[in-house]
């Protein structure tokens, strides 16, 4: 009944003791580590290229956030350096009395750099734009201007100037610290950056849902290796970080991709810009956009971006992937 | 239920089935009333006619259906409820062999072979010479680096048996492993899994060929309609 026994080859089968002797020679060919998780299917493709337009997009968004609040901030920097102290003509008042007297009490106000007095004519002319020029100004009694520099290291009391001045010279001198236009322009700029940030807020929780169905769609197509994988002793843990490392590499390449396509339209339409700035609708442009440069805070926060849209896409798989196997 | 199994680990059975009924969904019983014990270093087929359960109870081993009534241990652990963590810490001590040999495609006959040892997250080079050696003896050597589409339906066979044993599990479970070789080839694998059995694994052979059965004096669990009936040694 029994013909054959134990094999009469105790040198070979899976059972000899001690590991081989020398290491076999393998094919050069031979390749070893291939991906658990098939990857460079269509489906992976489209969502490297899905990822890739919602880092473009949220890069961009940043990217211009960023030139809207910096430019803000320029635009903050210069007008927030000056105040100005208007002086009004009175009747039976010297103006030019009046005017010497108010930018004395301005020098002498603690944090004030220096005073300019608009000349009459100098005031004049500010007022060319809406008059017209050639204009016999002398009967209108036109406003004289101080134009005040603040200095940098110490902060001036313009409360204490401004009581000041109303104490001196009553309904005549008032001094403007630009403070609504400042408060505007903040808003302004804050308002940009909160869009900025809500839109790159949005895009990548949309990254994350992409992501999710794809993970779920990939592990449904993948339904055969997970179940080998977990006979061969895998756990949920080590198949999670298959999918894992395979949906990271697409969130990489999806990210670079975007990231890059953004950072180069911004260097692109920084040099348009600066071409253009020679060109007759430069002054325009740079009205608009300032000097259309995202510096390098800009573009750190676009490679940022792309980054964290990989991060995103690995940690939502893995997420996915460990709810699923439950 | 079995107690002592601090003093006497080593004889504890391996797989210990008592009365063990199974169904799926709502349909009939594809197994009621089993029971049975693998000991630990035994050899012995598993046969029946086609549908009588022989890879349902294949599954119940490997965990990866559960029995609706009746009580399944696992190297002595008792499965029901049992965590995920220990799910997988006893799978890793079994190999199994499928009949349809579940290869994963995307992979080499090499990287295949491998997997066992590659989802313990051992480094590659401390089993590489391993897995050659094993391919080379199973007549894969010249076919380590193919993936499994370009396999014949033997080579896939042979693919599956060394991803089984690669592990050196502790039970060896085979669904029809030599359904697919010419009986010379299928007489020179049974001679694989009686070595891997005299090295100390417990092996189950689930088949319907009589002419391997006869070549080894083993025991046999015959399943007919549902029922477990164990002859021989």
């Amino acid at each position: 009944m029994s013909e054959v026994h134990a094999p009469a080859r105790s040198d070979a089968g899976p059972g000899r003791t001690a590991a081989a002797p020398s290491e076999p020679t393998l094919p050069a060919n031979l390749r070893r580590n291939a991906p658990l998780v098939p990857t460079d299917s269509a489906a992976s493709r489209a969502l490297a290229a899905v990822i890739a337009i919602l880092t473009f997009l949220a890069a961009l968004c940043a990217g211009a956030a960023e030139i809207a609040v910096s430019s803000a901030g320029q635009w903050q920097g210069s007008v927030a350096q000056e105040v100005t102290v208007q002086v009004r003509p009175s009747a039976g008042r010297d103006i030019d009395a009046d005017v010497r007297q108010a930018e004395s009490l301005a020098r002498a106000a603690p944090g004030i750099a220096g005073a300019r007095i608009f000349s009459k004519a100098e005031s004049e002319r500010l007022l060319e734009p809406w008059l017209g020029s050639g204009l016999d100004l002398s009967d209108l009694p036109v406003p004289r201007l101080i134009a005040l520099t603040l200095a940098s290291d110490r902060n001036a009391d313009l409360s204490a100037l401004r009581t000041a001045l109303t104490t001196a010279l009553p309904g005549v001198a008032s001094l403007d610290d630009h403070a609504l236009w400042l408060q505007r322009l903040s808003t302004m700029a804050n308002t940009f950056a909160g869009i900025g940030i809500g839109v790159v807020l949005l895009v990548l929780f949309a990254t994350g849902l992409a992501v999710v169905f794809a993970t779920r769609g990939a592990m449904a197509g993948n339904r055969e290796v997970v179940e080998v994988l977990h006979f061969v002793g895998a756990d949920d843990d080590y198949i999670a970080k298959a999918f894992q490392s395979r949906f990271f590499r697409l969130g990489l390449r999806g990210g670079v991709l975007g990231a890059g396509a953004a950072l180069l339209t911004c260097a692109l339409a920084g040099l348009l810009a600066r071409m253009w700035r020679s060109g007759p609708a430069g002054e325009e442009i740079e009205a608009l956009f300032g000097t259309f440069q995202i510096g390098w805070q800009g573009y750190a926060i676009i490679v940022l971006i792309g980054v964290i849209a990989s991060l995103v896409t690995a940690a939502v798989s893995r997420f996915t992937v460990r709810r699923f196997l439950r | 239920m079995k107690t002592g199994s601090l003093l006497s680990g080593a004889e504890e059975p391996v797989v210990r089935f008592e009365s063990v009924g199974m169904r799926y969904g709502l349909g009939p019983e594809v197994l009621s009333d089993v029971s049975f014990e693998i000991a630990p270093h035994s050899f012995q087929f598993l046969t029946g006619p086609s549908g009588a359960g022989k890879t349902t109870l294949l599954r119940l081993i490997l965990l990866s259906v559960r029995p609706t009534r009746g009580l399944v241990s696992i190297f002595g652990k008792e499965v029901s409820g049992i965590s995920n963590d220990a799910l997988t810490g006893l799978r890793r001590r079994m190999g199994v062999v499928f009949q349809d040999f579940r290869l994963l495609d995307h992979l080499t006959t090499y990287e295949n072979v491998a997997l066992p040892l590659r989802v313990q997250e051992r480094a590659e080079a401390s089993y590489r010479a391993e897995v050659v050696e094993l391919l080379r003896w199973v007549g894969l050597g010249e076919r380590m680096h193919v993936l499994p589409p370009l396999l014949s339906g033997g080579e896939k066979q042979r693919a599956a048996i060394a991803r089984a044993l690669i592990a050196r599990p502790e039970l060896l479970l085979a669904d029809e492993p030599t359904g697919n070789v010419d009986p010379s080839l299928a007489r020179r694998l049974l001679r694989l899994f009686m070595e891997l059995n005299r090295l100390g694994t417990s092996v189950v052979i689930a088949t319907h060929d009589y002419g391997l059965m006869d070549l080894v004096e083993a025991r046999r669990m015959v399943l007919a309609e549902g029922r477990l009936r164990v002859e021989g040694p």
